[in-house]
Parts: C-alpha cells; structure tokens; sequence
C-alpha cells in the first residue's frame, strides 16, 4: 500500500500535533523548569525537589499517596472481585451491578457534595444529620468528626469516597473476565470434591490473575492522580494533604512554578513503572493476536 | 451484561445477603442527597433526611424551592448551559481526530506506525498535572487562556491517547476483505474510513462518545486550570466546588446543586450503561 503513507500523515496529523502540543511537549518542558526558580528565571539544579523533600507538607502528601495506594487499590480490587463472583448467583445481577456501578458516572465534585454530607458532624447532643454519625450513635458510640480526625479516620474517610466511585468499575472489568472462565473447569473441581473457597482460591482466581492485574494499575494511576475528592472535602487540611493537590497550591497560590513542576515529574516518575508493564502488557498481546 | 452464569451451588442466602447489601449501601449516598434536595432548608439543618420516611407522604416536608434558588440566583442554570457549551465540542472534536488516526494505525502503511502508536498509548499514564505549567504559558502569551476554545482542545488533546487506543483496537478487528476489495475498486483511504471503517464502529464510537463525554462533563480540574476561578464560563463541576467553598454548611443549597449537576451523566449512563461498559472492556486504562 504504497499510497498509503501521504494519506497516513493526513490522516494522524491533526491527532499526533494535538498529542505533541497537549502532552509530548509540556511533560519534557515541565522536567525543564523543575530546575528553575519560582518564575522559572534562574537554573537551580535540584534545589526545588530538595525543598519538597524536606518540607513537612509534602512528607504529609507523600505517607497520604501512600495509604491510597495500599487501602484504596486493597479496597477497590478486593470487594470488585468478590463482587463480580457473588453478583455471578443471583437473578438481580444486572440491577445489583448497575447500582454499584452508577457511582463511576458522578463527578468527583458532586461526590464530595454527598460525602461531605454523610460525614457531616453535630455534638451528640443535636439531632444527627450525617449518616455516618447517625449510625454511629444508633450503636451507642459518640458522633466522630470524620474529616477533621488525623492522621487515620479522615485519610481513611476520603479513601471511602474513592472505593465508593471506583468498586463498579473493577467489578465491572472483573466480571467480564470471570464469565470468561469456562464453565466446565469450575464443575470438574466441583466434581472432584473442591468447595467453593478452593475453586475461587485454586482455579478462578489464577485465571483472573491479568485481568486483576489490568485493574489494579489502573488503581494505582488513579491514585497518584487523586486531586477532586481531596480538593472539593478537605483542601489537605488536617494532615489529608496529597501530591496533586499539594501541586495545584504550589501553582496557583503559591506562583511557585518551579516546585509545581518538580511535584509533577515526581507524580511522573512514580508512574513510569506502571508505564512500562502497560507497555509490555500491550505488546504482548499485540503478538497474541 | 447478560453472561451466562458460572456459579454452582453456593448458600444462597448468604450471597443475597451480601449483595443486597452491597447494593443497598453503595444506593444509600445517592439516595440521601436526592431526598435532602427536596426537603425545605430547615428541615435539611434540623433532622437527618431519613427522618422524612417516617411520613413520606406529608406533602409540606417536601420542596421544590433548593432547586429554582440554586437554577436562579446561584447560577447554575448559567453553569449547566456552560457545561454543555463545553462538553459537545469536546467530545465530538477528539473522536473524529481519533477514528482518523486510529484508522491509519490500524490500515495504513507508513513508516514509524508502531513506534508511534506505542508512544501515543504510553500518554495514557501521563498525570495530567505534567503538562500545565508549559501550557499555560502559551496559553497567557497567545489569549487562549479562559476561552472555550482552549478548553476544547486541551480536553481533545488530553483524550486523544485513550480513544485513539480504543479505536485502534476495534478497526484492527474488522475484515481485512473489506478494505482491500474497496482499495481494488478504486476507493481513497478516505472513503474507505467514511464510508466502510465508520459505519461499522457504531458500538465503539459509542461507547467512546459516552466515556469522552462522562469525562469531560464531570472534569474539575482541567477546566479550573484553564477557565481559572469565577468566569461567565464555568461548568457546573466548578460552580459546585465554588458553592461548597462559601456555603460549606447550607446542605439544601449544595445537595440540588450537586444533583444538577449530576442529572445529565446520571442519564446518559442509564440509557447507554451497555455501550459504557463496552468501551471500558476494550479499554479499561483512561489517562
């Protein structure tokens, strides 16, 4: 197809100069002006990520990115999994998997809105008006200050709202997989005397293993990105600071550009690895097909 | 989702209960704000909107008044306008750019067509943050800052990775017959993409145009970044996160807010939830 190649440049030119534009180019200036100053004037070698090593706000964010990354993939995978299993048994399936899923088609902002509410805290002695709270109470405890309560309950607070959005889609993705699984494989270790915690252990999930991985990195993307949830609840107030919020104020209300840019290569560099399995994991199936 | 079932004899009441609880609590969060919405003011700040199912059908603790105060004086009728203003160019724009490329990666010949489309897929994990500090720059020096138009195309350059992907990935699997019997006949790369590769993709355009438009609707930052704080321009995620800021207590005005907000997205998941679903097994990574 010898034609092919001037149609081919018409063809991706408008995609790859938009792509060049939006991402190609300013993810290698952002590395660039990591090294300079606050208005991006003078070189300043590695001082920029030297501060924000230092700086206790962004330890802060740091240990933050860290627990989303363990409680928050933890969540969303394991109760995705379990879910795309159970849901498999009962004639609601399409109902009960609709439901957990529609969260996903809410923006962060307006799941911030609700959760806010349901974490919303009044001294016992009021009527609740938080379900968090009301629930509490119902078991005798005293109302909790959900958002405001560090370092633990408030991260772990924020992180519900994330497995609250995310859960859908990893059941979702999962139980396409699991439908994938041939019937006959699950029956033969029935019928060889198997229970159902070792079919899951022993012969579903070594089968779901890719899929759980596929899923997983995009936890582990969402994650290093979370900016919405903790923007619109807390700001990172009370210790619940994260990397993307902390670069947001280094922008716009601190005007320091260089540190800016320093936290976005580090976001960047902790995704590369990521990156790269992706690429492999492509590639791969590229051969397989 | 129809599959076929792979369950076998578990203890059903068991996994009904699980899965109705599952669903009843992941339900509830949704549920409290629509009912909250709809109670007067004082009623959302005396009592938790659970209470109103003690009498559901007195028909004086429910409202309509959070919805024409928050659609009038606080702007969100403006806002919701805005967020379509937004979101139909941004999604129809990358999905023509992205079928075209993606047409040529999967059925054209050139040089660099794999490298390139490798290095395409691998922004999909580029974080956003990356990208806005240089951006903005040339967005201050050229106008474009705080304009629709630049939002438009950040928003279809910052797509672009995952629907040219997604795209990709289906135009491969159709029949190579097709393509070559219309070459044979004299057809253009062009009308072969118009006329044969487009009206085959109905499902994946589809679902691409649903996940283009769920992320683009419901995107805080990329429109804070570029529209900045309180324009004419804002989009409803933005108006909503200035509400929460300066009426961080006043619940009757935030939860209509939020379920303005979350109207359009929550019915086009609905009618099209099968096509979504589609788009996130082909896909699943967005960027």
């Amino acid at each position: 197809m010898q034609r092919g190649r001037a149609w081919a440049w018409g063809f991706t030119g408008p995609a790859l100069l938009l792509v060049g534009f939006y991402l190609a180019y300013p993810t290698l200036g952002t590395v660039y002006l990591s090294f300079f100053d606050r208005r991006s004037q003078h070189f300043v070698g590695f001082h920029n990520y030297v501060d924000l090593f230092t700086s206790s706000a962004m330890r802060t964010a740091f240990r933050n990115n860290l627990l989303w990354l363990l409680v928050f993939t933890a969540a969303t995978v394991g109760l995705g999994l379990v879910l795309a299993v159970l849901a498999d048994r009962v004639r609601y399936e399409a109902v009960a998997k609709s439901v957990i899923f529609l969260p996903m088609a809410i923006s962060f902002v307006g799941a911030g809105v609700i959760w806010k509410f349901i974490y919303a805290y009044r001294p016992a002695t009021s009527a609740q008006i938080g379900l968090a709270n009301q629930l509490l109470m119902l078991f005798g405890r005293e109302p909790v200050g959900w958002l405001i309560e560090r370092p633990w309950i408030n991260n772990l607070a924020l992180i519900a709202v994330g497995v609250w959005i995310w859960t859908g889609f990893a059941m979702v993705v999962l139980s396409a997989a699991y439908k994938g699984i041939p019937r006959e494989l699950l029956e033969a270790a029935r019928v060889d005397g198997a229970g159902e915690w070792q079919v899951f252990w022993k012969v579903s999930l070594p089968l779901l293993q890719s899929t759980v991985a596929v899923v997983a990195t995009t936890m582990v993307i969402n994650v290093l990105k979370v900016f919405d949830i903790v923007y619109v609840m807390t700001n990172g107030n009370f210790d619940t600071e994260v990397m993307a919020n902390r670069m947001y104020k280094e922008m716009f209300q601190f005007r320091h550009f260089g540190r800016a840019s320093a936290i976005a290569v580090i976001l960047f560099l902790a995704i590369v690895p990521v990156m790269l399995a992706n690429i492999r994991r492509f590639r791969q199936q590229e051969a397989e097909r | 989702m129809r599959g076929r079932s792979v369950g076998g004899t578990a203890p059903g009441a068991l996994v009904d209960t699980v899965v109705v609880l599952v669903a009843l609590a992941w339900l509830l969060p949704t549920l409290g704000l629509l009912v909250s919405s709809l109670r007067p003011a004082p009623d959302v700040a005396g009592s938790g909107w659970w209470t109103i199912f003690a009498n559901p059908f007195d028909l004086t603790r429910w409202t309509l008044e959070n919805y024409r105060h928050v659609l009038g004086q606080q702007g969100m009728g403006r806002a919701f306008f805005n967020s379509f203003l937004i979101t139909v160019p941004a999604t129809l724009l990358p999905i023509l750019l992205a079928s075209l490329a993606a047409f040529a990666f999967a059925w054209l010949d050139f040089p660099g067509r794999q490298v390139l489309f490798l290095a395409v897929v691998a922004f999909l994990v580029v974080p956003l943050q990356m990208t806005f500090v240089p951006i903005l720059r040339i967005y201050s020096q050229s106008g474009l800052a705080g304009t629709l138009a630049g939002l438009w195309l950040a928003h279809t350059g910052y797509g672009l990775p995952f629907a040219i992907y997604l795209m990709r990935n289906f135009f491969a699997s159709l029949p190579e017959e097709v393509f070559e019997s219309a070459y044979i006949d004299g057809a253009s790369p062009l009308s072969a993409f118009f006329r044969l590769a487009l009206p085959m993709s109905t499902p994946a355009l589809a679902s691409l145009a649903i996940f283009q438009f769920l992320w683009v609707w419901n995107d805080l930052l990329v429109a804070l970044i570029y529209l900045g704080g309180g324009a004419q321009t804002a989009p409803l995620t933005l108006k909503l996160s200035s509400l929460v800021g300066s009426f961080g207590q006043e619940w009757h005005v935030l939860t209509a807010a939020a379920f303005v907000s979350m109207v359009v997205p929550v019915a086009v998941f609905f009618a099209l939830q099968r096509y979504f679903v589609r788009g996130i097994l082909a896909g699943a990574v967005k960027g």
